[in-house]
């Protein structure tokens, strides 16, 4: 996956976790939670989303690495590259 | 069953093609082996068993009694009576979970209540039991200072279960109300009837629950815990959740020091993982056994303190009867002078806790107004009493509440249609909690139940423990921690092979 299908997926997961949130105006530099309402257990959905779709392992240590969309995406791309989207 | 006890419901399973009665196989086609076994059917359970198998995994879910939900439960009585055990309120927080773990439909029927009433000798007062009404309250009524009130709110929100755990509720308080046992009270009471913390609890578990309240309000389930569960087992079957009562698992097998299945009515199946939502002690000492964890975790989960058990009495009033919404939804009541640990589990009882079901609580059934007064209380106290004393004792429960409940409740004596009690003996015998405990186990429990697997591969526990993951969404989210804890551990299992 580039890094855009990787955005745009995590954007899909995003809304099916907040469906009454709007995410058209999210700016990938800031935090999720100072946009949008999010919990511990929002990012746990997030971790079992990833892990559903494309058996990616996010060890507890590294949920911090799901600030922003751009960190999110940092993190990911090497996880991420050899998937098929 | 002890003479005396809520009955079971005729159980419905008969066999339709002899007349002569046979036993039922209640593992009929359960396959030999499973990604998962869940043991124990409440509120963790349920959402640990629905959330793994959505991820994909295949998950057989074991429950003793003949119907799901733990203590998450109800009984049917002549009359059209259906009364609910442990629906009383949640925080808000539920909505979200339901909906994301569970259906729309069961998320929908959640709704508000708006009557919380307290009524005790320092103060009486009827609340929406939300941050704003409660600021409004402590400043205007209990002459607090805004800012202290703001900041105890604060405090309260921005703990989390990594801070200092040395901090008791009541050093929490004494801090932002030197002083005020009345604010005290306010702040405490339902919060000890919602997860059974007390003063001299971490001040975490009490921040973190309150908070969760405190957010929107209270909120209900409307259709009953009879719709809930049902919806529930619904959404199991279609997640492809095996689901089967009567199921009394005996034994987890541990050999060689990793889960290899367990024995339930005669049978062995095979498995990988087994999550627990029976008790703590049950699952560690009874299913497993202490050999098979090391000595010092053992002396840990040994000096696991449990929670109190309950009493309760539940009443139905005649049709055409009514009570007026005000009377409230929960009505916090107490003739104590203070607010004490020790006299809430007292047999001497000085507070209860009313719930009261009106009509539109469950709109498709009948029109009726139900009761359901509950009381914290000790194991021991009733554990060892004789047949007789304890009959009497019992009978001397439903008395003395219908002597209290007579000041929200005029004449609720010839109004009645019903009346029964419940002691920590009759939940001891339905939920096979150790002690018949309500809330699982104190502030202690979280940290061993989250360390099983560390010490035996393959072997989790959800249910309500640490108080943080007790009521029903402490309970629900902890399934949810735990299923993902376990989605993980298949993942790493699957790609190691």
């Amino acid at each position: 996956m580039t890094n855009a299908e990787i955005k745009k997926e995590i954007l899909d997961i995003l809304q099916a976790i907040a469906p009454d949130e709007d995410l058209t105006n999210l700016k990938d530099e800031v935090s999720f939670r100072d946009q949008i309402e999010l919990d511990s257990m929002d990012f746990l959905d997030i971790v079992m989303e990833l892990r559903k779709r494309h058996r990616i392992q996010i060890p507890e240590d590294d949920y911090i690495q799901l600030d922003s969309m751009q960190s999110t995406v940092a993190y990911l791309e090497p996880l991420m590259k050899d998937v098929v989207a | 069953m002890s003479k005396g006890e809520p009955r079971p419901e005729t159980p419905k399973h008969r066999n339709t093609e002899t007349l002569r009665p046979m036993p039922k196989d209640f593992l009929q086609d359960v396959q030999d082996q499973y990604d998962v076994i869940v043991i124990g059917s409440g509120l963790a359970g349920l959402t640990t068993a629905n959330v793994l198998a959505r991820q994909g995994r295949s998950v057989l879910l074991l429950e003793q009694h003949y119907k799901l939900g733990g203590m998450a439960t109800w009984f049917k009585r002549p009359g059209g009576h259906i009364f609910d055990i442990s629906l009383h309120g949640f925080p808000y927080g539920m909505i979200k979970s339901c909906r994301r773990y569970w259906s729309r439909e069961i998320a929908d029927s959640i709704v508000p209540l708006r009557n919380i009433r307290f009524d005790n000798p320092m103060f009486s007062l009827t609340t929406e039991f939300h941050r704003d009404d409660f600021t409004r309250l402590l400043i205007e009524r209990f002459q607090v200072e805004p800012q202290a009130v703001q900041k105890f709110f604060d405090a309260a929100r921005h703990m989390n279960f990594y801070d200092d755990q040395q901090t008791t509720t009541r050093e929490l308080f004494d801090r932002f109300f030197p002083g005020r046992e009345d604010v005290i009270r306010l702040l405490m009471e339902p919060i000890t009837y919602a997860n059974g913390s007390t003063l001299e609890d971490p001040a975490i578990s009490y921040g973190i629950v309150f908070s969760n309240f405190m957010s929107k309000g209270v909120f209900t389930f409307q259709g009953g815990t009879d719709k809930l569960i049902g919806l529930m087992q619904k959404e199991l079957v279609a997640s492809g959740v095996e689901v089967r009562i009567h199921c009394d698992v005996t034994k987890i097998d541990c050999r060689g020091g990793k889960v290899r299945g367990v024995e339930v009515n005669g049978r062995s199946i095979r498995t990988g993982v087994v999550v627990s939502n029976a008790n703590l002690h049950a699952t560690l000492f009874h299913l497993v056994g202490p050999d098979y964890f090391d000595r010092k975790f053992v002396e840990e989960a040994r000096a696991v303190r449990l929670n109190n058990s309950s009493t309760q009495v539940y009443m139905a009033l005649k049709p055409g009867e009514t009570i007026d919404e005000s009377t409230g939804d929960l009505l916090f009541s107490s003739t104590a002078p203070r607010f004490q640990t020790d006299l809430l589990l007292s047999r001497d009882i000085t507070s209860r806790t009313y719930s009261f079901y009106y009509p539109r609580i469950r709109p498709e059934g009948r029109q009726r107004y139900l009761i359901v007064s509950s009381t914290n209380a000790n194991f021991e106290d009733w554990a060892h009493l004789p047949q007789d004393q304890y009959e009497t004792s019992k009978k001397d429960l439903v008395t003395t509440t219908l002597d209290a409940l007579e000041k929200y409740v005029p004449n609720v004596r010839s109004r009645l249609a019903y009346v029964e009690a419940a002691t920590p003996r009759t939940f001891q015998h339905y939920t096979r909690h150790v002690q018949g405990a309500s809330f699982g186990t104190k502030f202690e429990g979280l940290a061993v139940s989250r360390a099983l697997p560390e010490q035996l591969p393959g072997l989790y526990h959800a249910g309500s423990v640490g108080i943080i993951m007790s009521g029903w969404l402490g309970a629900m989210n902890y399934g949810v921690i735990v299923a993902n804890e376990v989605d993980s551990h298949l993942l790493t299992e699957s790609s190691g092979r």
